[in-house]
């Protein structure tokens, strides 16, 4: 116990906010990015639906560090697109923050665009039409009565997203490095620890993430419970 | 307010191809399953687009393919009732009502509290559709539909996802809330009774194409096609040979028909509904059909028999001026002429299923059956008889 109470004493907690941020911003880009994305789709013809479903789901069946390779191709400041960036907007994401918010996006995206896009695939299609014949908006139509009754979908969607980015480890190691207080997110301290045999505090640390996560998917599993609560579907 | 509608649309092998023009406020479409009526009500609401047509209510044009007009259907200002109603499940009766007005707040909030006071809504304004009844559904759908006074109403199959007790409620209910309602109402249904009970104009349609359009009980007592008649609920709809002006041949029941009124030219079969024929017991008459028993159904204010019809060699030795198959057929019946009456051959003629008749037979007139056993004919009633064309 003194040991546990010892390490907590002298615990650098960067790691926790660096990942939270990490998850949070990653998980509302996801978000928008993902009910957009799967709007699109369901509404896309066959053909072109494979292939843009298959583009934006190979980031979740990849090894993250084939990701991370690719994002390094992309934003290495050796390379054009890099170069570009850092000299036109002065962004930098090889070795920043912003290194980690863009692998966790692109590694969890596709969680929720598929969560999205399936369970706007289960609505019916009348409540849409049902819609524009009152006089709704497309957009208005989407927003008050897609979204809503695609709910729970679109909240699981949201749980797993922000589970995946805040322990996303492959990519980010590559793109954003470990960079203590700056970078170096709770997956990564972990793995840093452990290597050094440092097994208390990797121990501390795997608790906190596992009460991050439980207590999040808890969290959201009441709150969409509770909306959905008077709802029947189909 | 007149309707006019001409669309054609090609979906795979499918070929829709109606035309509906009418000043009359209640139509009908009446159709089987897959014949296109929901497509061209959904042509109509501009939900569906058609390859090529016009659409025109009163003096707007919704849709003209030659001049590329397309309304969106926001701004068609026709309402829609689904037949699963489409309520959003996430909102409230409430805000399902208001969901599509455009006015102000407090003008929205008037206009929503009025349609409740109106559809007797009012104890369930707060609650989800999902709490509701197929009634109450219903009545919110329809709300929410007037709320906004929509030009036409489209109704696409109101009633067939319900029991037959709910449905018959829910009929005389939507008539009445339909009653001052002074705009268009199209309703589409595969149910004869539903727009028999609506509508005062029909459209019959089969397989993409428009059939007959007309007043609704003219159609009814005069289906003039056969799939017209099948669809107004003739049970017995088989061909027939027509001989003269007042004789023909009822080929697949043996009957050598003979008429006062005159067969018209273009009659290709007739159709005869179950419960006009009339039992004889003893000897025959004119017009008179034998058959043997099939199977009975026993029906709570009805029995329905199904019967298959006998020939009878008198009326067939008559009807010599026919083809070789026929002649044919004669010597066959010559040679069983001892033995008596004899099916009509399996070969010649339309399957046992197509030939079966049916007769219905109302309770009270069960008694008599009873006593006096199966009747030995069923007599034909020359004033029943609906003489059918082929279509063209």
């Amino acid at each position: 116990m003194e040991n546990v109470a010892e390490l907590l004493r002298n615990l650098d907690w960067s790691p926790l906010f660096i990942s939270l941020k990490t998850g949070i911003v990653a998980t509302v880009i996801s978000f928008f990015l993902g009910l957009y994305t799967a709007r699109k789709v369901v509404k896309a013809s066959p053909g072109k639906k494979a292939f843009i479903d298959g583009v934006l789901t190979l980031p979740m069946v990849l090894p993250p560090t084939v990701a991370g390779f690719f994002l390094l191709l992309l934003f290495s400041r050796r390379r054009p697109f890099g170069i570009f960036l850092y000299d036109q907007f002065g962004i930098k994401v090889v070795q920043s923050w912003l290194g980690c918010i863009t692998a966790a996006t692109v590694i969890a995206f596709p969680l929720m665009y598929r969560n999205a896009r399936a369970a706007f695939e289960q609505i019916d299609v009348n409540l849409v039409y049902a819609g524009r014949t009152l006089g709704m908006s497309d957009w208005k139509i989407f927003w008050t009565v897609v979204v809503p009754t695609a709910g729970p979908g679109i909240a699981s969607g949201t749980i797993l997203t922000f589970a995946r980015a805040l322990g996303e480890y492959g990519a980010t190691s590559m793109l954003a490095g470990n960079i203590p207080g700056k970078t170096g997110t709770i997956s990564q301290k972990i793995a840093m620890v452990i290597q050094d045999g440092d097994y208390g505090t990797a121990g501390v640390w795997v608790a906190i993430v596992l009460l991050i996560a439980f207590g999040a998917i808890v969290l959201l599993n009441l709150l969409s419970g509770k909306a959905m609560k008077n709802v029947k579907r189909w | 307010m007149e309707i006019e509608a001409r669309i054609r649309k090609s979906l795979g092998d499918f070929k829709l191809d109606v035309e509906l023009t009418s000043r009359c406020g209640r139509i009908g479409i009446l159709g089987a399953s897959g014949c296109g009526k929901s497509m061209t009500l959904k042509c109509i609401a501009g939900i569906e687009r058609p390859d090529e047509g016009f659409i025109r209510i009163g003096d707007r044009v919704l849709f003209d393919s030659s001049s590329h007009v397309d309304i969106k259907p926001q701004k068609r200002n026709i309402g829609y009732l689904f037949q699963n109603y489409a309520l959003f499940p996430t909102m409230t009766v409430r805000a399902n009502i208001g969901a599509g007005l455009k006015g102000s707040r407090k003008e929205n909030s008037l206009r929503v509290q009025e349609m409740i006071d109106k559809f007797q809504l009012s104890g369930l304004a707060d609650r989800l559709p999902g709490q509701l009844s197929g009634g109450q559904q219903q009545r919110v759908a329809l709300a929410r539909i007037m709320a906004y006074e929509p030009d036409v109403i489209l109704l696409d199959e109101p009633f067939s996802a319900l029991d037959v007790f709910l449905k018959d409620r829910l009929q005389r209910e939507l008539i009445e809330m339909l009653a001052d309602y002074p705009g268009i109402v199209i309703m589409v249904s595969h149910s004869r009774d539903e727009l028999y009970r609506f509508s005062d104009e029909i459209l019959v349609m089969d397989s993409g194409k428009a059939v007959i359009h007309g007043q609704t009980k003219e159609i009814f007592a005069r289906p003039r096609y056969r799939e017209v008649a099948r669809l107004t609920g003739c049970k017995n709809i088989t061909g027939i040979r027509r001989l003269d002006d007042h004789t023909a041949e009822i080929t697949d029941w043996g009957v050598r028909l003979r008429t006062e009124r005159t067969i018209p030219e273009k009659a290709a079969a007739i159709g005869y509904r179950a419960h006009d024929f009339v039992p004889v017991w003893g000897s025959r008459r004119e017009n008179c059909l034998k058959f043997r028993l099939k199977s009975i159904a026993e029906l709570p204010f009805e029995n329905n028999y199904y019967l298959l019809p006998e020939t009878e060699q008198t009326s067939r030795a008559e009807g010599a001026d026919c083809e070789a198959e026929d002649v044919a057929h004669e010597a066959r019946n010559t040679v069983h002429e001892a033995v008596g009456a004899v099916p009509v051959p399996e070969n010649r003629t339309s399957g046992e299923t197509e030939r079966t008749i049916c007769w219905f037979v109302q309770r009270d007139r069960l008694p008599e059956l009873e006593e006096r056993g199966m009747p030995d004919y069923l007599e034909i009633r020359e004033e029943k008889i609906m003489f059918l064309e082929d279509q063209e």
